[in-house]
């Protein structure tokens, strides 16, 4: 009789269902994966050596290439980071703007996720419905910053424009129709019988293991685990939202898909909630503190000193006081940090970002042992990784 | 400030670390966002053991390496990296920061045995600051390119590399030659108050 021998497989760094560059080493036996080892750094920019080049003001658009799929979300780290050290806190308003823009930003990164998710299985319809939603989004990107990726929308201080008019009306209107569409698409997929046959007990993950492997959001809620940062560590005005936070019961990846479909709802909620109060207080979107604002533009035309300020503010930038800090949202995808270290000048000492996804794909490894080489695929798309966030 | 000082005092895993290490706790500081516990480099796995058993520091979120040989109140003896260890307790709903201070032939005991995420962030120190991280699995580079010599994210390092690649048509492969790109600082590094001429 034939000797069997387990065989390795290069799977990556072009393969569709990578998400991106990622290289995967799997030593199979027949097939059935006995170990995964993931090569990243294909889209290793250097960034955190940028940093301590760079200025606080231009360091902010490096935040939305890290997670290229919910870019708001990381400059909201960032942004908080900046503020704690320097002792300011934004204005009620801009926290409003920022709150609701980061719930747009988990929508649309959940929308992605689920379209991305599904293709890989094999639904494509899933796909075309989420990316038309994903489009209202980006229109909403756009008309707040002129970009409608990399927004560059949160600075420290606030944001950087006030909402133009008329944009919350249109953004009722997306949160009317919204859970209209998360119906579609569940009606696609939660009783669908190949999507649960492809996603039911795949990659359970115990509370134990979890916590073990530093797993956060959507990834350690489904492992039992009810912990969420903007409940139980509110930043901006998440205290005053009311919305649930969705816990699963085996952590398998049906369950992450039905956290993460549950958070879009509350996601949705959470929009609704700071619209009322948006469309009802005007006010200031930036802090005061001439340290973090430039001036207005036409006070500029009359008044040197108003002048020295705008140049300086764009050329020199801020200097930020001398400590350390490690401040953490709850990004999309997981416990999203950023480690500033401040040497009292105008540019970062060390700023260290921690990256949800990072610790996911480590743990990539004990996830996919034991299971086919199809569920590989499942697993990595239920991890949700985005090699911006992951290489760094 | 007094106030403070009490507060830290008074947090059952400050007291409970000073109890069992004793001098193996250098420093105990507070920080903006919580306490900072400086442990001396030999001691550190125990201390990891210890918080995650005892005081219910469940994960460590971020483990990354500082060089501080350009901060500026650093003096030479203390050792040149820092390890700093980010911890979360889900439990008590509080974090902890953990560090360790070495120079380039010091190594640091890794705390993979504690928490087996810290794999990966120990790697990205390692390649990036070139600290040895002792008992660690499987120390290799992670983030930069196969065979990438140096440790870039070093105060040393020149931000626009040493090497840079480019395809070489005779031999038909990817080569390296010596970097030709020249680093600009359009925006000098300042602080405030400081003359600027």
């Amino acid at each position: 009789m034939a000797e069997i021998k387990n065989y390795t497989l290069n799977f990556g760094p072009q393969h569709p269902s990578a998400h991106g560059v990622l290289r995967l080493v799997l030593e199979l036996d027949g097939e059935v994966v006995e170990r995964a080892e993931p090569h990243i750094g294909l889209l290793h920019r250097g960034t955190e050596k940028l940093f301590e080049q760079k200025t606080y003001l231009q360091n902010v658009p490096y935040f939305d290439r890290f997670d290229y799929v919910s870019m708001m979300a990381n400059e909201h780290a960032y942004a908080l980071a900046v503020e704690k050290l320097m002792g300011v806190e934004a204005p009620e308003r801009a926290q409003y703007i920022r709150v609701m823009f980061a719930e747009l930003t988990r929508i649309l990164n959940h929308c992605m996720w689920l379209g991305a998710v599904a293709l890989d299985i094999g639904a494509m319809t899933v796909f075309l419905y989420c990316f038309r939603e994903r489009e209202d989004i980006f229109d909403f990107y756009e008309e707040v910053s002129g970009a409608r990726m990399h927004a560059a929308y949160f600075r420290p201080g606030g944001v950087s424009k006030d909402l133009p008019d008329g944009l919350l009306e249109k953004i009722k209107a997306f949160t009317d129709t919204f859970p209209g569409y998360v119906d579609e698409y569940e009606t696609l997929l939660t009783e669908n019988r190949i999507w649960k046959q492809r996603n039911v007990d795949i990659a359970i993950v115990d509370e134990e293991t979890a916590l073990a492997w530093g797993f956060s959001g959507p990834m350690i809620r489904s492992s039992g685990v009810a912990w969420d940062l903007r409940k139980t560590q509110p930043y901006d005005v998440y205290d005053k939202m009311e919305f649930d936070i969705p816990v699963g019961a085996t952590g398998d990846c049906y369950d992450r898909y039905l956290v993460r479909v549950e958070e879009m709802r509350q996601s949705n909620e959470i929009i609704r909630q700071c619209i009322e109060w948006l469309l009802e207080n005007p006010g200031d979107i930036k802090s005061r503190d001439g340290r973090l604002s430039s001036p207005d533009r036409a006070d500029m035309k009359g008044d040197m000193e108003t002048l020295i300020h705008h140049f300086k503010y764009f050329s020199e930038g801020y200097h930020v006081p001398a400590g350390e800090i490690y401040t953490a949202v709850e990004h999309p995808k997981g416990e999203f940090g950023v480690y500033l270290v401040s040497d009292g000048s105008n540019k970062p000492y060390r700023m260290k970002v921690r990256a949800a996804g990072f610790a996911h794909l480590e743990a990539l490894d004990y996830m996919c042992r034991g299971h086919m080489i199809a569920d590989v695929v499942a697993i990595l798309g239920t991890q949700d990784i985005v090699f911006g966030e992951v290489d760094r | 400030m007094n106030d403070i000082k009490e507060e830290q005092q008074d947090l059952p895993e400050v007291v409970g670390l000073k109890k069992q290490f004793g001098d193996g706790i250098l420093e105990v500081s507070k920080s903006l966002d919580c306490t900072v516990v400086m442990v001396r480099c030999d001691r550190i796995v125990e201390a990891c053991h210890y918080l995650k058993d005892q005081q219910g520091y469940e994960q460590l979120m971020d483990l990354c390496g500082v060089d501080m040989s350009e901060y500026p109140s650093f003096v030479k003896e203390d050792g040149r990296y820092q390890v700093v260890y980010n911890l979360l307790s889900i439990q008590h709903n509080k974090r902890l920061r953990l560090k360790v201070q070495v120079d380039a032939r010091q190594l640091v005991n890794s705390v993979v045995e504690v928490w087996p995420t810290a794999n990966w962030f120990e790697r990205e120190a390692f390649e990036m600051y070139g600290v040895i991280f002792n008992h660690h699995p499987d120390l290799r580079r992670l983030l930069t390119d196969y065979g990438f010599e140096g440790y870039p994210m070093r105060k040393d390092f020149p931000v626009e590399g040493r090497v840079e690649m480019f395809f070489d048509d005779e031999q038909w492969r990817c080569v390296y030659r010596p970097n030709a790109v020249e680093n600009r600082v359009l925006i000098p590094k300042t602080w405030p108050g400081a003359d600027r001429g």
